[in-house]
């Protein structure tokens, strides 16, 4: 079966003063339809560039300078400027952070869905703003005919939130992208909305990309993890796989840290120092200066993926367990 | 439980907002344009014990960071009083704070924001300690240097400015600008929110050290729970600006009395795999500026109660040093009349 996203190889470069960094590097997953991908990391792993890069959002002095985008079957890398527009926001759409940006505040909810509608299918604005209504009404708004007539600071955070991935709804996607897409929402909100999320993917079959610094969140969330640090993917498995027997030593380290798991007021086994900058990055693996397992190999030579099952992109990987 | 230091009566804070021209203009027509008046706490009584931390948990709105800023003496409460070894931490002239204790310290969320981007951060560190002269003079840079090192930075540091240091080296150049002040009382506003997980993790193991080598008290203020239960000896829970439940921390977690807390307990993803569907609470948080009659949380409580939307839960207790404003700790959310008696 071919996957409703299939990255292979993709590496994105931004041109800085000094030597051009690569924010993302040699990256591949695929995600079948209706699963959920998690992908983890800090800030500066490059997991949001990641994100964009697949929405071929990025701008000079950005650029990806290799690596294939499937949505499909069909490259989006291939597509005309003209043609990637099309698919925007029809075949793939993205939900932001914060909904406080990405809605216009000048506009009526349902005026800006039904503009979305219309930018990709010919229809008459009464038809936009009914399919507009229903996609509020799948993912949970009351009464949603009264929301269409709102503007969006009338609306709570969660609301606007909501307005945001019933918009990346409206032409039935095969791929939505969500970049930390409930990070700013408070937790009976937030599980609100993973919950809508999680039914979203099983009825309408959307391949999801749930792209967040928070553990706990993917693991109760998504069909498969990626730990992605330094701008490369050093773990994926099922969620299962990476949550319960993490093999990378990073991502060990940062099930570790967090604090649920351990007896209050314990010390927390800590990963020392702090993310490396991607300008300056060492030789060999790059979490080897913080890593508890490195050993010589690690300071010259780059690991190279360990697959079985797990795919695991270090030279002294955990056991199986 | 020894005898409390930091002591919060009957703490309110109320902030209104006068209409501008246009709304008061438009108000003469519409008869709108009063002033409106946000209750962001109401009624607050805390008490904290020397070398206690206690954690103060709730979502947005909550007026958990307002009580964080009125036990700082950065906000004036419209009523009650907070008080340090009997001492008010504030006084205050005309509705306005004109002198503030150096006792009570605030670490805030963002190291970003909270540090001078102009200032080398030995200068930063040495600037409240030299004006309220808690360090003599001749000896402010050694103490500089040694509070760097004992936040687990180098002090040579000193010379740098904040946007040569990592979020996690900031937030800790922010705990020892806090200390600077030998405070008796830290106020810890989201102190590790805006980090990355590995680097909460160091800083928390930071204010736990400090906390044990100092015998600091502190108020750990916190949407996390988890981080909460970790470092805190004591949580207050908070919903629209009052308490609603206050416990020690291993009691609240493993056996919550408040719907509220309950709810927000399932509500938060946990790490840990197998398919968990998200116990999420039904509908918003509602606004501070027109909070439900009653019980502020009846409209979204699954065991609500017809006494739930016109009376206000009073504070009862629940077990020994364990408190609850709910109905059902009080006898029962049924109508009033059947338990006037």
């Amino acid at each position: 079966m071919t996957a409703a996203l299939d990255v292979q190889g993709l590496t994105t470069r931004f041109a800085t003063r000094g030597d051009p960094v690569t924010a993302v590097n040699d990256v591949s997953f695929s995600v079948q339809k209706g699963r959920i991908l998690g992908l983890v990391g800090e800030s500066g792993s490059g997991k949001s560039v990641t994100g964009f890069s697949v929405m071929g959002l990025i701008d000079a002095p950005g650029e990806i300078s290799a690596g294939k985008v499937l949505v499909d079957g069909n490259d989006l890398r291939a597509l005309s400027d003209e043609h990637m527009r099309k698919m925007r926001g029809n075949k793939v759409a993205m939900v932001f952070q914060d909904p406080m940006m990405t809605l216009n505040p000048v506009l009526r909810v349902g005026d800006q869905m039904a503009m979305a509608v219309r930018v990709h299918r010919k229809m008459s604005k009464t038809a936009a703003l009914e399919e507009s209504r229903a996609a509020l009404e799948a993912v949970g708004i009351p009464s949603p005919e009264e929301r269409l007539q709102a503007y969006p600071h009338q609306l709570s955070g969660g609301m606007r939130q909501r307005v945001a991935i019933a918009m990346a709804l409206l032409h039935s996607p095969s791929v939505i992208i969500a970049d930390e897409a409930t990070t700013a929402l408070d937790v009976s909100i937030q599980g609100q909305i993973l919950a809508e999320v999680r039914d979203l993917a099983d009825t309408t079959g959307a391949a999801i990309v749930w792209i967040t610094h928070d553990l706990a969140v993917v693991s109760s969330l998504a069909d498969d993890i990626c730990v992605m640090y330094a701008g490369k993917i050093v773990e994926r498995g099922t969620a299962q796989q990476v949550i319960d027997h993490p093999r990378h030593p990073y991502t060990k380290g940062l099930l570790d840290s967090i604090p649920a798991l351990h007896e209050p007021g314990k010390h927390l086994p800590q990963i020392p120092g702090s993310t490396p900058q991607l300008s300056r990055l060492p030789q060999g693996c790059p979490f080897r200066p913080r890593c508890p397992r490195a050993s010589d190999i690690c300071k010259t030579v780059p690991p190279a993926d360990t697959v079985d099952g797990q795919t695991v992109l270090c030279h002294h990987p955990l056991e199986r367990t | 439980m020894t005898d409390p230091i930091l002591k919060i009566e009957h703490v309110s804070k109320r902030f209104t907002r006068m209409p501008g021209l246009a709304e008061r203009l438009v108000g003469k027509v519409t008869g709108g344009g009063k002033p409106v008046t946000v209750h962001a706490l109401t009624d607050v009584s805390l008490e904290v014990s020397q070398g206690e931390v206690l954690g103060i948990v709730g979502e947005s709105g909550c007026g958990k960071s307002t009580l964080g800023r009125v036990v700082a003496g950065i906000y004036a409460p419209s009523d009650g009083s907070v008080t340090l070894h009997d001492k008010p931490v504030a006084r205050t002239h005309g509705g306005n704070i004109d002198k503030l204790t150096t006792q009570v310290q605030m670490i805030h969320q963002d190291p970003f924001a909270s540090l001078n981007p102009r200032m080398k951060v030995g200068e930063t560190l040495a600037e409240g300690p030299r004006y309220h002269k808690i360090i003599p003079a001749r000896d402010v840079q050694a103490r500089m240097r040694e509070l760097l090192e004992k936040v687990g930075l180098e002090g040579a540091y000193a010379d740098r400015f904040p946007h040569q240091f990592s979020g996690g080296q900031r937030q800790r150049v922010a705990i020892a600008r806090a200390l600077a002040m030998e405070p008796e009382v830290l106020v810890l506003d989201e102190a590790v929110a805006s980090l990355d997980v590995s680097i909460q993790a160091q800083v928390l193991n930071l204010f736990m050290d400090l906390r044990r080598d100092l015998g600091l008290t502190a108020l750990f203020i916190s949407h996390d729970l988890s981080v909460v239960r970790h470092v805190c000896d004591r949580v207050a829970i908070m919903y629209l600006g009052r308490l609603v439940e206050l416990a020690p921390a291993d009691e609240l977690y493993a056996d919550p009395k408040h719907p509220y807390t309950t709810a927000l307990f399932a509500s938060v993803p946990t790490v840990g795999t197998g398919k968990r569907r998200f116990e999420a609470i039904k509908g918003e948080i509602p606004s501070p500026i027109n909070p439900p009659s009653g019980c502020a949380f009846h409209p979204r409580c699954p065991l609500a109660g017809p006494r739930c939307r016109v009376e206000v839960p009073r504070l009862t207790d629940a077990g020994t040093a364990r408190t609850v404003a709910c109905h059902l700790n009080d006898g029962g959310v049924d109508a009033k009349s059947e338990v006037a008696a």
